[in-house]
């Protein structure tokens, strides 16, 4: 375990180390994702010991939102003050959105087989 | 609280205020309460355990006095752990990879102009509506999982626990309504249907997706990674050309 969250800490660190160096707008941990990936792509995939760390990680993704999530606490004016903005703006957009992809794929892969 | 307190009991609470081991201890006792919670209601579409934690933890807060500070110098420690999930998501990514590589162009085209669709009119709609700089831009990523979103936000100049919010906030509404809005609109591929939801609603309309068909789930995963990244590179070019 040990090792595996060595692996996810060294890709995260490099990844933030390129955020920092170069001013790019994508966030460290999302470099180190595509670093991992495409290593994984490169080597044939992960090891037991990677594999089993990063599903024990992602199982509790839902804790892991919740300190950030707290943060509501601060926010609270704020939401009350545009909360029609922000109920108009996410959920027109969230149905926009569903429908602009899944129109799109259905179309694209009508007829095609999986892999 | 403090009024409630007697003496000793009060210097051991202003203690407590200014080291981690309460925030924390709080944080994963909740999450369990949320959890029980959650499997009484049989996981429900309005019961989330994150959401659960959150209003609960929130409440706490407010009724204690507790600062948000005070709260997170402990909750920190649960915090940080995001980073190394986010860079995880690569494993469940590379077990999908026999699938992205065949619908590549479909997945990426696809997938691309939902995240901008999605994006764009959340902010254009919050800035019509008269809303502040820092929330158009908080929830311009707000279709995106909550490690990589808050990424994004904090970069931009938005305020990440107001994304955290947001994104928490889509993800309910996406889920309840995704299965209804692509039927309407004769969506019936699964590959189709996964994919929209992990794009418009990650995790949460993704973990729906799965209950109802396994390829449906594979396409919500991998499609909450790539939003992910498709998002992280087209937000800041949305964002300047908007003029935000």
């Amino acid at each position: 375990m040990v090792r595996a969250l060595a692996i996810l800490l060294l890709c995260q660190l490099a990844g933030t180390i390129i955020q920092e160096g170069t001013l790019l707008p994508i966030p460290g941990p999302v470099l180190g994702l595509i670093m991992l990936l495409v290593y994984l792509i490169r080597t044939g995939g992960p090891g037991d010991e990677l594999r089993d760390t990063s599903q024990g990680l992602l199982r509790y993704l839902g804790l892991l939102f919740v300190p950030a999530g707290v943060g509501v606490v601060t926010e609270l004016q704020e939401l009350r003050d545009n909360w029609l903005a922000i109920l108009l703006g996410i959920g027109i957009s969230t149905i926009l959105g569903l429908l602009v992809t899944g129109v799109l794929m259905n179309m694209m892969v009508k007829g095609k087989a999986d892999a | 609280m403090h009024r409630l307190l007697p003496e000793p009991l009060f210097h051991v609470w202003v203690y407590l205020q200014t080291q981690p081991l309460l925030g924390l201890t709080a944080t994963l006792c909740v999450w369990e309460l949320s959890r029980m919670i959650d499997n009484r209601a049989r996981h429900a579409a309005w019961s989330n355990p994150t959401v659960l934690s959150i209003i609960i933890l929130a409440a706490l807060l407010l009724a204690s006095g507790t600062s948000y500070q005070a709260y997170f110098t402990g909750a920190v420690y649960v915090h940080f752990l995001l980073g190394p999930a986010t860079v995880a998501l690569a494993v469940p990514m590379y077990a999908n990879w026999p699938a992205i590589k065949r619908h590549f162009v479909a997945i990426i085209v696809s997938l691309s102009a939902g995240s901008i669709v999605a994006a764009g009119s959340a902010m254009l709609i919050a800035h019509a509506l008269g809303a502040p700089r820092a929330l158009v831009i908080s929830l311009g990523p707000k279709s995106v999982t909550t490690p990589i979103a808050m990424g994004i936000a904090q970069n931009l100049g938005g305020q990440p626990s107001l994304t955290a919010v947001f994104v928490m906030m889509t993800g309910m509404f996406g889920t309840v309504i995704c299965t209804g809005v692509l039927r309407a609109a004769r969506v019936h591929d699964w590959r189709a249907q996964g994919l929209a939801a992990g794009t418009a609603a990650h995790g949460l309309a993704t973990a729906k997706m799965l209950m109802l068909n396994e390829t449906a789930g594979a396409f919500g995963g991998l499609a909450i990674g790539l939003n992910g990244i498709v998002t992280s590179l087209v937000l800041p070019v949305m964002v300047s050309v908007l003029g935000f």
